[in-house]
């Protein structure tokens, strides 16, 4: 069925042909009905990529989010298999009631296991668990070829390696088995500690290490002496308490797209304003983990708020002996252009070693944040953010990415070359289509 | 937690399979009755690893079973050792309209999969609960079925048909232990609708359509129209004089 279909960041409404498999079984042959038809195909999750990564335009999309059954929880061990379209959020409801998390989760819980490998997702633990990659034990990718490959750590490594972040396009994952965690209760213990200036956010950073999960919001608007200002976050699972998948609260929502940006200098300003100075922002306490972890899951479709033109997400991450230097250069270009979002997150990942070929997280520091669409001045600031993040050997996050360089992707991700030799030739997306056309300055490994 | 009994009648369905996962996680036993085996094996350990108490398989041609309707429905009930709390008739298909208005066998065929099997099958389980003394019988009928229109209308009869048909039996066990709730669900995002275009505030996820058929069973209602706002829809379309509803090609 010709469809259109947008990501998250609603930049842009992109006609596809659609197929949405009810059972596992259905998505081989659909698979090849949408490759006979249209000549290359792409898997689609819940559409919580930000940017063209999710999008195959003109293309076949297959979307997953019917095949979301578990083939079997084994309680004792923690150990999870279910169809790739299984969504965390689903997932919660069947493993907290009997103890068991996620053992790294990204900021919303509407991200299919799936979309969670082929972005190699990471979390507030990066620094203690690695990425979501690393806690999947075996997954089956299906090639357009028919076959069913059935990848690990120890059987076909390499494609293994190459599908954990590969943005889906080694293959259509049809499952998933992965570790989960063990937990005591559903709450987190948190604490909350408001800092006056960007250098602290590191220093707390170091202090906080024994902490799993951390975290910072930063007011991308202040300047000078209170520059990179925010509120550092920490927490842990508490030891005790009740097992709830969901928190007993009802779910607002965003109804429709207002006609223009509900985020503007003016909102942004006093958003940050009272956030930073709100009482919670220091605080140190008891919650449900969902209010930790997905604070806008709270809100849905709160990606509607920047209006028709949609937003950019830029997310990149800067390696650790550069990171206080390049971050502070990159607060002070975004307050000095008086826009971005409302959630500016800082946090500082672990060294730990990649869990897949294009896997996102690295040692050191990473950044992420929105700005609206407003056209060519929004290009022209980020590219003049791309600079110091090139500058200080960093990259950036396909997933959230809707415009990057090819010569940048290049760069930070040494090992596109290897890459390449897993790439299914039916597999196409609109972010591969742009780093592909470009020329590109690809290093080799 | 001891959970229910439950029979799902066309257990592939996506609002039946949406139901049934709401009463594995109270720790339900399910029997899962449908044609497709393979199917109804994946939908059964997935409500096994979401804390069913037990997930069994029947494999029925629901619509014209072999060992007719008796003997089908002893051997499901016999499976959760006699003993059935809840009923859930799910299946049921959407039917080409033009292809039943031009032969009578295709006609006839809509009609018994979606209005006469249906009705045999609400018969052998509410004699069934009847037995018992109590126990939910619970019937997918849709909103299609409370008035006839040229788009659909061999299937809103069927499916009129059987909400009649459950109305009545709600009416012969008013005041027992015995209850019959009658769904009638709008527009749902299933692969079932799959040939229509889909969007905007009519259409409901199946999730949202089980929750509320999980709800109103709950309460012992004996009608329910999910999403809501149907109800008002369907008394406006109801009571359109003639006059104008001609003129409307829905």
């Amino acid at each position: 069925m010709r469809q259109p279909i947008k990501s998250w960041g609603n930049l842009a409404s992109v006609e596809h042909e659609v197929a949405t498999p009810a059972f596992r079984e259905d998505a081989a042959p659909l698979l090849s009905t949408l490759v006979e038809k249209t000549g290359s195909v792409l898997a689609h999750g819940l559409g919580r990529s930000y940017g063209d990564s999710p999008l195959n335009a003109g293309g076949g999309l297959l979307v997953t989010r019917r095949m979301d059954r578990c083939h079997a929880v084994d309680t004792a061990t923690g150990v999870l298999r279910a169809d790739a379209g299984l969504s965390l959020a689903d997932l919660h409801v069947i493993t907290v009631p009997r103890g068991w998390f996620v053992a790294v989760t990204p900021g919303t819980k509407f991200v299919t296991l799936g979309g969670a490998v082929a972005n190699d997702v990471h979390g507030k633990n990066h620094h203690v668990a690695g990425s979501f990659g690393h806690h999947v034990r075996a997954l089956g990718l299906r090639r357009s070829d028919g076959t069913l490959v059935d990848c690990a750590p120890d059987r076909n490594a390499d494609l293994f390696h190459a599908t954990i972040g590969g943005l889906g396009l080694t293959g259509l994952i049809e499952w998933v088995e992965i570790q989960l965690q063990a937990i005591a209760s559903s709450d987190m213990e948190v604490e909350n500690i408001r800092f006056d200036h960007v250098d602290r956010f590191f220093d707390l950073a170091a202090e906080s290490l024994d902490w799993p999960y951390s975290v910072a919001w930063v007011d991308c608007l202040s300047q000078g002496d209170s520059l990179g200002r925010g509120v550092f976050s920490r927490g842990r699972h508490a030891p005790d308490g009740p097992r709830l998948a969901q928190p007993a609260r009802a779910k607002l929502a965003v109804p429709l797209t207002p006609p223009i940006s509900l985020i503007n200098g003016l909102s942004l300003r006093a958003f940050n304003a009272a956030y930073y100075s709100r009482p919670g922002a220091t605080f140190a306490g008891r919650c449900h983990f969902d209010g930790f972890f997905y604070p806008l899951d709270g809100v849905h479709h709160w990606n509607r708020v920047y209006g028709p033109r949609g937003f950019y997400q830029y997310q990149c991450v800067v390696p650790p002996a550069m990171a206080r230097e390049a971050v502070t250069e990159l607060l002070a270009r975004i307050a000095a252009s008086g826009t971005g979002s409302c959630l500016v997150v800082l946090k500082n990942f672990g060294n730990v070693a990649p869990a897949g070929l294009l896997s996102f997280p690295m040692a050191g520091t990473t950044l992420a944040l929105d700005f609206p669409n407003q056209g060519q001045r929004t290009l022209a600031l980020m590219a003049d953010l791309d600079r110091t993040v090139a500058a200080a050997g960093g990259r950036l996050y396909p997933a959230k990415d809707a415009r990057m360089p090819a010569d940048l992707f290049a760069a930070g991700y040494p090992a596109v070359a290897d890459f390449k030799r897993h790439i299914d030739p039916a597999f196409m997306s609109d972010f591969w289509r742009r780093m592909e056309q470009a020329p590109t300055k690809s290093k080799q490994a | 937690m001891t959970g229910q009994t439950v029979v799902i009648l066309g257990a592939t369905s996506a609002v039946a399979e949406r139901y049934a996962r709401l009463q594995a996680g109270r720790g339900a036993r399910l029997v899962l009755a449908g044609r497709d085996g393979r199917r109804l094996e994946a939908i059964a350990a997935d409500l096994m690893a979401r804390g069913a108490a037990g997930a069994e398989v029947a494999m029925v041609d629901l619509a014209a079973p072999a060992a007719g309707f008796d003997a089908a429905w002893a051997e499901m009930a016999t499976k959760l050792g006699g003993r059935v709390d809840a009923v859930l008739l799910a299946y049921g298909i959407l039917g080409d309209q033009k292809a039943a208005e031009a032969d009578t066998a295709e006609m006839a065929r809509q009609l018994t999969t979606n209005m006469t099997s249906a009705c045999a099958w609400l018969t052998v389980a509410a004699n069934h609960l009847e037995r018992q003394g109590q126990g939910t019988l619970i019937a997918i009928a849709s909103v299609a079925g409370d008035r006839g229109r040229q788009s659909n209308y061999v299937y809103g009869a069927a499916k009129g048909g059987l909400a009649l048909f459950a109305q009545g039996m709600a009416h012969r066990f008013a005041g027992t232990r015995v209850r019959v709730l009658t769904v009638k669900p709008g527009f749902i995002d299933t692969p079932m609708t799959d040939g229509l275009a889909k969007g905007g505030p009519l259409w409901a996820t199946p999730e949202k359509v089980a929750a509320d058929i999980d709800r109103a069973a709950a309460k012992g209602a004996t009608t329910v129209y999910t999403p809501w706002f149907w109800m008002g829809i369907m008394m406006i379309i109801r009571n359109l004089p003639g006059a104008i509803f001609n003129r409307m090609k829905i």
